[in-house]
């Protein structure tokens, strides 16, 4: 008898937790395109909803154009690759920072928190300052992309290095990973500062820029090259979902569900450091994306990552849209860089959490 | 078809945490391993769960050598049950022991029934929509307990299955103690082969078949319960006085503190 009780109780609880998330998908995608349309008509000059979807439309070829051809070059050449980066760069940040936390089975996990954007943005303003001399052959070798794949050697070789120093035989620390992060930030940070002596003034505006992120330089190159290395890791870090689940278990636990505990753990830190090296090689330091965005989806549909990683995508973008509309238009004519925003936000947003974990000695 | 244990050893920098370890476990029979901390026993099950791969000597899980075994197949047909587990995400209760049917590929349905079946067996279907981190200990005890029994609730025809307990009942209460180790007994009924590793020696007495005792790495005693639960042996393992007497209305001996 309670046995049945307890099987109808699972079923139509689970259908409420399907619901949900139909919901929530639902909600996000409609409140994703009305975002992209406000996006596309927010600026000097302001293009209504109605004609920012035509604009799409006619681009996609569904039909010839029937907007001034101001308002077109204008939304498609620098508002549209602009929108495009902000959702690209926003769902990998916080596809990336639900798998790091799953990785170290910590909520406080974040690809800014452990060093790893720092590590990024610190090879990529040895690009920008050096690129022309000590580092030019890079440079010479690599082309367009040297910044990039300079960024991802940046952010793979810190994210190692934060997972080697927090990995005893006894397991993954997660005190020691977040102080080897915070260091690692503040060395790289310093290091930045110093290289900024050697910068000249174009460079210097290019590096605060860096310092503190825009999405605002993107052209459809750079949507292209960088969308491509940050589309991989997009798709091929929530196939790893069972394996996160099973990691939150523990290492052990893991390994003793059939899962290969190192081979998923190599491939999740060179994912995460292929998708954040290209997203600080084109919009900068972005800060919090990936510690807020996962933890919201969380509190409203649980831990479990096969609905976490995608879900997370998808808020993930349309944060960093509207933190990007909020930047444009706040103190217009000029443009507030968005990492502030993110900043703003998600300082406060990582404090909160972290009394509310040490109250309850979670920490 | 079994699991053998053959001069099985381990040794981590300078020390030799195990050595010489010999035993066979059928599938058909519980098996308790005892011993004071420190003697090796959950050594003893990282070796046999591959968590340390550099051991000496061999094990083999149906006859064929562990180490040529895939780590995925292993899961369908052993499971593990650790000492303590940091789960510290939100999971709910019947998603925890979902995690247990990963392994296999048998479908949701199938999935669901198992997962219940499991929640049933360990007497946590009433807490199956809680959040797991809400639980006391001995709650959580038995959510872990409901996992691994999921994850080897069918027979498999990779061959017969073993389910590795380490310390199953040390935050349980009397009954689910006892539930516990009756369950183990079931398992073996059914052709499951159980070791546990246990600190009480009344229960081991009770429930096991046969009984490891390790000391410092080594296999002091092992054979029936009568054979190895006997003063002399209890109090040069232990280093404390103790009486053995039958129980009282069952044949099995327990051990008294003097």
């Amino acid at each position: 008898m309670s046995s049945v009780q307890a099987s109808t109780l699972d079923a139509s609880t689970l259908s409420i937790r399907e619901q949900r998330i139909r919901a929530s998908s639902l909600f996000l995608v409609v409140a994703l395109v009305l975002a992209l349309l406000v996006s596309v008509g927010t600026g000097p000059m302001q293009v209504g909803l109605l004609d920012s979807l035509s604009v799409i439309t006619a681009k996609l070829g569904f039909h010839e154009s029937n907007v001034s051809s101001a308002v077109e070059s204008i939304v498609s050449s620098i508002r549209l690759p602009r929108t495009l980066l902000a959702m690209l760069v926003g769902a990998a940040l916080a596809v990336c920072g639900a798998a790091m936390q799953g990785l170290f089975r910590n909520p406080l996990a974040d690809p800014g928190l452990v060093g790893v954007t720092g590590g990024a943005s610190l090879a990529a303003v040895s690009m920008i300052v050096l690129g022309g001399t000590s580092l030019s052959f890079i440079s010479q070798l690599l082309g367009q992309y040297s910044l990039m794949v300079a960024s991802f050697l940046g952010a793979l070789v810190t994210t190692t290095l934060v997972a080697k120093i927090a990995t005893t035989k006894y397991g993954t620390s997660v005190t020691s990973m977040l102080l080897a992060g915070i260091a690692i930030g503040i060395v790289t940070g310093a290091a930045v500062g110093f290289l900024t002596y050697f910068a000249d003034d174009s460079q210097l505006r290019t590096l605060t820029f860096w310092a503190m992120g825009s999405v605002g330089g993107a052209t459809w190159q750079s949507v292209l090259s960088a969308g491509s290395f940050i589309a991989i890791p997009l798709l091929l870090i929530p196939l790893h979902a069972k394996q996160l689940n099973a990691l939150l278990l523990g290492e052990s636990e893991a390994r003793h569900l059939g899962i290969d505990v190192e081979k998923v753990k190599r491939r999740l830190i060179l994912l995460t450091a292929i998708a954040v090296g290209a997203c600080v090689s084109v919009s900068g330091m972005i800060g919090f994306v990936g510690l807020i965005v996962p933890h919201l989806v969380r509190l409203t549909l649980g831990p479990d990552h096969r609905y976490l990683l995608p879900q997370s995508a998808l808020l993930g973008a349309l944060f960093l849209l509207i933190a990007d509309i909020i930047s444009r238009t706040i103190i217009a004519p000029a443009e507030l860089p968005i990492g502030l925003i993110t900043t703003l936000i998600g300082g406060p947003f990582f404090i909160i959490m972290v009394v509310y974990r040490a109250r309850s000695n979670a920490l | 078809m079994s699991l053998s244990i053959n001069n099985v050893g381990l040794r981590i920098g300078q020390r030799q945490l195990l050595s010489g370890i010999n035993f066979d476990l059928a599938c058909n029979e519980v098996v308790a391993v005892l011993g004071p901390n420190g003697a090796g026993k959950s050594t003893l099950f990282k070796v046999l769960s591959a968590e340390h791969r550099h051991y000496s000597g061999d094990i083999e899980l149906h006859g064929r050598n562990l180490r040529q075994w895939k780590g995925s197949d292993v899961a369908k047909i052993m499971s593990v049950l650790p000492q303590s587990s940091t789960l510290a995400f939100p999971f709910s209760v019947s998603e925890v022991v979902n995690l247990g049917r990963l392994p296999h590929s048998s479908g949701r349905i199938i999935d669901r029934q198992i997962v219940q079946q499991a929640m049933v067996q360990a007497d946590i279907a009433h807490l199956a929509m809680m959040l797991y981190t809400s639980l006391s200990g001995g709650e959580k005890q038995r959510v872990q307990l409901a996992r691994v029994l999921a994850q080897i609730w069918q027979p498999n025809e990779l061959g017969d299955r073993f389910l590795l307990l380490d310390e199953p009942t040390s935050a349980l209460d009397l009954s689910h103690q006892h539930q516990t180790l009756k369950l183990a007994r079931n398992l073996a009924k059914q052709g499951v082969g159980v070791l546990a590793i246990l600190h009480d020696l009344n229960l081991a007495a009770q429930y096991a078949d046969r009984i490891i005792l390790l000391s410092q790495g080594l296999c002091v005693a092992q054979g029936s319960v009568e054979n190895v639960i006997t003063s002399q042996q209890i109090e040069s393992l232990y280093g404390i006085k103790v009486t053995v007497i039958p129980h009282p209305e069952q044949h099995y001996p327990m051990v008294i503190a003097c």
